[in-house]
């Protein structure tokens, strides 16, 4: 009889188990199925782990500038995708580059989304002053093109990679908090709430067991598309002077060096645009991939569009 | 509607309001005494607190604010740090020739979205929805700076069709064939990322619509095709590309910068980059307020004309 009862909970464990993990694979085949997801994956992953291994993978020093290699074509012997005009391996450097453009894109966003989420859930969760403050004091950002703000706070700061971070995490707060806010909202409105607040749960543990599992994922969602965007911002900020300095890796500041020498050197300045715009792309597609396994509703919309 | 429009003009004030906070935080928060820039490394001590005092820096951090934003009230936004001259008389000039670019650059990315939107939506999954989609992709990713160069790089340096730098000419007569042609490259830079995002909103929002009842009945009607898509079709999918279209235009603003920056010319952004440099307090302030205001004002426009547009948002 025991015996019996017990191999029935074992089984139902057993079945919880698998349906757990079956979530975490279903949740990846979907993002596996989107092709173009699956390829950007693999492709920063490449990226990074260069990145993080620079040492060790690049064929040259990134600030060995050799005199006599000066502003050499690609498929150079040594010098696979060129030179600089100050001799530098442009191979070397995109490879270096790929540790400050990545920070840059990830930190902010991170950071941001972290603020965000506090700022989100307090508004869209207790409403009435609490959210009017937040919100309009946000509002007050939208006001300014997102890419302007960031160049005037890192312009009055000093001009450095911190700033840089600091400039972008600043102006992506207002875009992420709507997101969280709007998420909050939709979530707070549900029965399941309710019942938790009936059940008698305090606030926090209303907002952190239920709410906020609950409302996330478009919010990882949104943060994800936006590390591209921000790895683009970011370069800008370089280009413009006022992130990474010269002579730093960085792919804006290899723009910006390459101006320099651009119709004997064009290479220089072509190749981390190129870079740019396949790890802004790669990002996108997998913000895409990310938003058909996490919520499988929306999935069929968006192959539609 | 006038009510409403009124009611908008109002919520403006508040945001305005935050935003000189701000901009005036900004630049007293930050590192770096503006009497150092004024007066070099090698000032005294005493100098440097007479020109504070002189410049009313000394006074409590309110004071200033309430002080300047009584200025700026009155169009007065002091006087530029590094020129001597009147921030307003510096400012404006450069405010319309960004106007210039961002109007010529606007109308470049509506025409390009929506001409290429529609074809792509008309021929859903045909060869050139396939290879324009990808393409918006690809154009929408690029940095604005880098894509500006590559221009240069193709069509200043390589094929001498257009200038590379500035607005005029220095031996033509500064007339509007020769702003036009300085304008080309600048405006193709400009407009390009917003024209790839307007596309696929054009698209996507036709191929919402091409699929409902409405049309399907229209087509069995027999109405031409061309008729159907520009008729019924586009006048029902416009409010959300009007909306997205608008929020292009601080997109548009931001890029504008840059390319100003890359072709030296001679706009807002550009001016707001040199003066950031230069540590020029008052004109970083007045050119923040200028934009905020003028792309609000958009915004609001924007507003209206999709009310306009669509008698559902009219009453929401």
């Amino acid at each position: 009889m025991s015996r019996t009862e017990n191999a029935e909970l074992r089984a139902a464990a057993e079945a919880l188990e698998a349906k757990h993990e079956s979530r975490w694979l279903r949740g990846w085949r979907a993002f596996a199925r989107d092709r173009a997801a699956l390829i950007s994956f693999i492709f920063l992953g490449i990226v990074i782990l260069l990145a993080i291994f620079a040492h060790w993978v690049s064929p040259h020093d990134p600030y060995e500038a050799e005199r006599l290699m000066r502003n050499r074509a690609p498929l150079t012997e040594g010098y696979w995708l060129g030179s600089d005009s100050n001799g530098r391996d442009i191979l070397t450097r995109l490879i270096y580059g790929g540790r400050i453009s990545l920070l840059v894109g990830f930190v902010p966003t991170f950071l941001a989304t972290l603020i965000s989420l506090l700022l989100g859930l307090l508004a869209g969760y207790f409403g009435g002053w609490i959210d009017q403050i937040i919100m309009r004091i946000l509002d007050a950002f939208f006001a300014v093109p997102l890419v302007l703000m960031a160049i005037a706070i890192a312009g009055v700061l000093q001009p450095g990679v911190v700033t840089e971070i600091i400039a972008i995490t600043v102006v992506l707060i207002p875009y992420i908090s709507r997101i969280v806010r709007t998420s909050t909202l939709s979530v707070a409105a549900q029965p399941y709430i309710e019942a938790a607040r009936a059940g008698g749960a305090g606030q926090g543990t209303i907002l952190l067991r239920y709410v906020l599992p609950n409302m996330i994922s478009p919010v990882i969602v949104y943060a994800t598309t936006l590390i591209g965007l921000m790895i683009v911002v970011g370069s800008g900020l370089s280009f413009l002077g006022l992130g990474a300095q010269p002579p730093a890796a960085d792919w804006g500041t290899m723009v910006s060096d390459g101006r320099v020498a651009l119709t004997k050197a064009p290479h220089a300045t072509i190749f981390p645009g190129v870079m740019i715009v396949l790890v802004a792309l790669a990002f996108n597609f997998v913000g895409d991939g990310l938003r058909d396994a996490l919520d499988p509703r929306s999935g069929a919309r968006h192959h539609k569009g | 509607m006038l009510r409403q429009i009124v009611t908008r003009l109002l919520a403006i004030l508040p945001i305005l309001l935050i935003l000189s906070i701000f901009a005036f935080l900004l630049v007293h928060l930050a590192p770096g005494d503006v009497t150092d820039a004024l007066l070099g490394p090698m000032a005294t001590e005493e100098a440097k607190e007479k020109l504070r005092i002189s410049m009313g820096l000394d006074e409590p951090l309110f004071v200033q604010y309430a002080h300047w934003l009584g200025n700026v009230l009155q169009g007065d936004f002091g006087v530029s740090v590094h020129t001597k001259r009147d921030v307003s008389e510096v400012v404006l000039p450069r405010f319309y020739n960004t106007v210039i670019l961002a109007a010529a650059s606007l109308f470049l990315a509506l025409t390009v979205g929506f001409g290429v939107g529609m074809f792509a939506a008309a021929r859903s999954y045909s060869t050139f929805d396939r290879v324009s989609m990808s393409t918006t992709l690809i154009v929408g990713s690029m940095p604005p700076y880098w894509l500006a160069l590559l221009l240069v790089l193709a069509f200043a340096l390589e094929y001498r069709w257009f200038p590379a730098t500035g607005m005029v000419s220095i031996t033509g007569d500064g007339g509007i064939v020769d702003i036009l042609h300085h304008l080309v490259l600048p405006a193709i830079a400009t407009a390009a990322a917003p024209a790839a995002i307007i596309t696929r909103m054009v698209r996507a929002s036709m191929l919402e619509v091409l699929g409902q009842n409405y049309v399907r009945v229209a087509r069995a009607k027999g109405i031409p095709k061309r008729r159907i898509l520009w008729h019924h079709a586009l006048r029902n999918a416009l409010p959300p590309i009007a909306t997205i279209a608008g929020l292009q235009l601080g997109f548009l603003l931001g890029g504008a910068l840059f390319t100003e920056v890359v072709f030296a010319w001679p706009g807002l952004g550009n001016q707001l980059y040199y003066s950031i440099v230069a540590r020029d307090v008052p004109v970083v302030q007045a050119a923040i307020i200028i934009i905020a205001l003028a792309f609000v004002l958009v915004n609001l426009a924007v507003d209206v004309l999709n009310a306009a547009l669509d008698p559902r948002v009219r009453t929401m």
